[in-house]
């Protein structure tokens, strides 16, 4: 069947093409029917989770899914610490709450204020091997640590030529919209630390996701920025496995299966893109995959690959503004990956290119309403 | 900690160049003199603190109606701060403010209809409603902005008081005698901004204030807890990290107007005369959580009832009677035109228009065209297509 897209490739054969795309839902599902079984297979072995519906899980909301990774963590591990401004009290979101009571001072405390101290305190620390779990208390708060992730957390191995490593480093930092927080406690900014080699940068999705991939990046052997959703933090629940578990990094999720169009996200967004495949879902009969990318670095391109080559079609959704995004990574590779495949030009719905604003949120964030009106677009390009 | 909060003149460090210092042995003794305010001085001190209890109190109000939105930090407690620095700066002197900024901008006579319109997210606000409680800012009057993040307004303070130097001394222009007073808290005592800043000022020796309120409190975290202490001492004191960069560190009694403003007096006269920066470490209290959405549960219900007792209004006004400076129905008229001064700016937000949503794409680069302005004119998020991601935005 790849042939016959690559043979719709003349103005008219795209005329008409088109036209089949716009003409009903049921045509459109009939020109991407030959996805949908693979898809959905692909979709139950995507979480990564042996036992995602073990009996041993109980509903929990994105905070205390941290909170829990981060008591497992510091069980497990006698060399894990956890740090950071408030923490010790149980920080400005309470994801540290109880850590200082059960492991004590010595393990967990509060930092000053000085966020660069406190990366490259935990870059010294883990080189000499602990486990160092840091919290920058708002991702907009990371800037001042952007000297120390970027020039010795990210090359710390490299440049010491592998006799040192700062791989127990993980750096949380909670990111996003949240409905008021104006310019600086609102930013996305993880599109700067996909451009390090060196680092791995992880944006969960959800309560499940968020223990599961923080208990991976603290035992991951390089170091890892991890930005959460605090949008989500008391907003979302779900059954989340009671014990230890761990989600694989750089491998993605298929969060919705789909046959029409391919919609990428990462952390809050993906709720976003979910209801916006829902809203095309049922008034205009378009099925979207939705890939939860997790990972961004190093990122998940087969998934997205495999994923882009029978919808045909891409749209690349989050906060940050659209001017070189990791939304433009993705793009990038995506279309030259799958050229000959793709249905219409990939898109990327995202903030706009201006500082995160206050007042006016609610028009910036890349709504629901925006990702569906681009996913009607796309299909009808 | 209550012990450390007599009205401390502690003698200086010795500075690299020894500076004058004389003023904080004097400031302790003033409180008996009879004269040291004249009744216009008082009434301007005690408008502008009351000024500033009202409109911060007013501002919870409103928050908790849901009038206003974004992270909001009430500077209630610590007037005598702002009021004893900025009422002894002329107009066109520069200050740096931090993310409890109101009430700084209050004191530089930003008028109060304009801060509440701002924190209403109203078209008529200081910052046209684009910024929100941590960002004031007012050219007119030469407030420099709140600073949501600690620390970033002390280089910028800086390069404004380099500025002034430049002008003087380069361009030859003889008022330039200004001077820039940057406000920050402990907490941000410990980043290194603070650090590379009293550094530079020393160097250039530039016309800064430095203007500590150490409210003891980052957040949740204690200063003695957060800060190590100074040599020879078992407590942090951040006005003796002054001299290590050669400038006069002066410890003062927060919660005093009078005694900031003597304080206040001298390291402005010294960075007029062309002498250098001065590092002012001013003990206060914050009688509300850090923002309010802080639950402020930490801070032992015995230590606020011992700052409440030293609350600066009261003290001010019971100074100003026993003096004679004002007789209590002076008092009373000064306190009703600023209540309802705070109530007009309420009034005057809640009416005033909320932005358009052009203004979204605005004041991101000097020419709008090409960027959020398309060529025809219309905004960009008007052009079809906008939405869908398929625009042009840049």
């Amino acid at each position: 069947m790849s042939a016959s897209r690559i043979l719709i490739r003349s103005r008219a054969d795209f005329k008409a093409h088109r036209a089949a795309s716009c003409a009903s839902s049921e045509a459109l599902r009939a020109l991407s029917s030959y996805t949908a079984s693979t898809s959905a297979s692909q979709a139950s072995d995507s979480t990564g989770l042996s036992d995602a519906n073990s009996p041993d899980s109980k509903p929990t909301n994105f905070c205390s899914a941290v909170n829990d990774a981060l008591h497992i963590a510091l069980e497990q591990n006698p060399r894990a610490l956890c740090f950071g401004e408030d923490v010790g009290f149980g920080g400005v979101f309470r994801c540290t709450v109880g850590l200082f009571d059960r492991f004590g001072r010595d393990r967990v405390f509060n930092t000053p204020l000085s966020e660069q101290g406190i990366v490259g305190f935990g870059i010294g620390a883990a080189a000499m091997g602990a486990t160092p779990v840091a919290e920058i208390q708002f991702a907009d708060y990371i800037f001042p640590a952007f000297d120390q992730i970027v020039n010795e957390a990210a090359k710390y191995r490299y440049r010491s030529g592998g006799d040192f490593s700062c791989g127990g480093l993980t750096v949380r930092a909670p990111y996003g919209a949240v409905g008021h927080g104006g310019h600086y406690h609102s930013q996305s900014p993880e599109a700067f630390f996909t451009h390090v080699p060196g680092i791995k940068v992880v944006v969960p999705s959800g309560p499940k996701e968020a223990k599961g991939l923080l208990l991976a990046s603290i035992a991951d052997p390089d170091p890892v920025v991890f930005f959460e959703a605090k949008m989500l933090y008391r907003t979302v629940v779900e059954d989340v496995p009671t014990g230890s578990y761990t989600i694989p990094l750089g491998q993605a999720r298929i969060a919705r299966s789909g046959g029409d169009m391919t919609l990428v996200g990462w952390g809050q967004q993906v709720a976003v893109l979910e209801r916006a495949a829902a809203m095309v879902h049922e008034e205009d009969g378009i099925e979207c995959e939705i890939i939860d990318l997790r990972t961004l670095l190093p990122w998940d391109r087969d998934t997205v690959e495999a994923s882009v080559s029978k919808t045909g079609r891409l749209l690349v959704s989050h906060e940050a503004p659209v001017t070189s995004g990791f939304g433009a990574e993705i793009v990038a590779a995506i279309s030259r990956r799958c050229f000959l495949r793709l249905e219409a030009p990939p898109v990327r719905v995202c903030g706009y290119d201006t500082p995160f604003p206050l007042v006016f949120e609610p028009l910036y964030v890349p709504s629901a309403q925006r990702v569906a009106d681009a996913i009607r677009d796309s299909c009808r390009f | 900690m209550p012990r450390r909060l007599r009205s401390v003149q502690k003698p200086q460090a010795i500075a690299a160049k020894p500076a004058p210092v004389e003023a904080p042995a004097k400031a302790s003794k003033v409180a008996t003199s009879k004269a040291d305010l004249s009744p216009e001085v008082a009434s301007d001190l005690y408008r502008d603190m009351f000024l500033g209890r009202e409109f911060e109190e007013m501002c919870a109000q409103m928050y908790y109606r849901g009038k206003m939105f974004g992270f909001v930090h009430l500077y209630s407690g610590q007037e005598a701060v702002s009021t004893g620095v900025i009422r002894n700066l002329r107009a066109d002197d520069y200050i740096c403010s931090t993310y409890r900024d109101h009430v700084h901008a209050l004191s530089k006579n930003v008028p109060p209809r304009e801060i509440m319109a701002e924190l209403f997210g109203k078209k008529t606000g200081i910052c046209r409603g684009q910024g929100g409680s941590m960002h004031m800012f007012s050219a007119k009057h030469n407030l420099l902005g709140g600073y949501a993040f600690i620390g970033e307004g002390i280089p910028i303070g800086l390069g404004a008081a380099f500025q002034i130097r430049y002008r003087r001394e380069v361009l030859g222009d003889e008022t330039a005698d200004q001077v820039c007073c940057s406000f920050f808290g402990d907490g941000t005592c410990n980043v290194g901004q603070f650090y590379e800043c009293l550094n530079m000022a020393s160097l250039y020796k530039l016309p800064c204030i430095f203007v500590v309120e150490n409210n003891k409190w980052a957040i949740g975290m204690y200063h003695p807890r957060a800060t190590g202490p100074s040599a020879g001492d078992e407590e942090p004191y951040i006005y003796k990290k002054g001299p290590a960069f050669g400038m006069p560190g002066v410890l003062v009694d927060g919660m005093d107007v009078r005694k900031v403003r003597e304080v206040a007096a001298e390291a402005i006269a010294r960075a007029r005369r062309g002498d250098g920066p001065t590092l002012i470490e001013a003990e206060t209290y914050r009688f509300r959580g850090h923002s309010l959405a802080d639950p402020d549960e930490l801070r032992k219900k015995e230590e606020k009832e011992h700052y409440q007792a030293r609350d600066p209004i009261p003290q001010l006004k019971k100074y100003i009677l026993e003096a004679g400076l004002l007789t209590e129905g002076q008092v009373k008229d000064i306190e009703k035109e600023v209540i309802e001064v705070v109530e007009e700016a309420v009034k005057f937000a809640d009416e005033s228009p909320k932005p358009e949503k052009g203004q979204l794409l605005e004041n991101v680069f000097a020419d709008p065209k090409g960027f959020g302005i398309a060529p025809d004119g219309r905004y960009r998020y008007e052009l079809p297509g906008f939405s869908a991601g398929t625009a042009a935005v840049s």
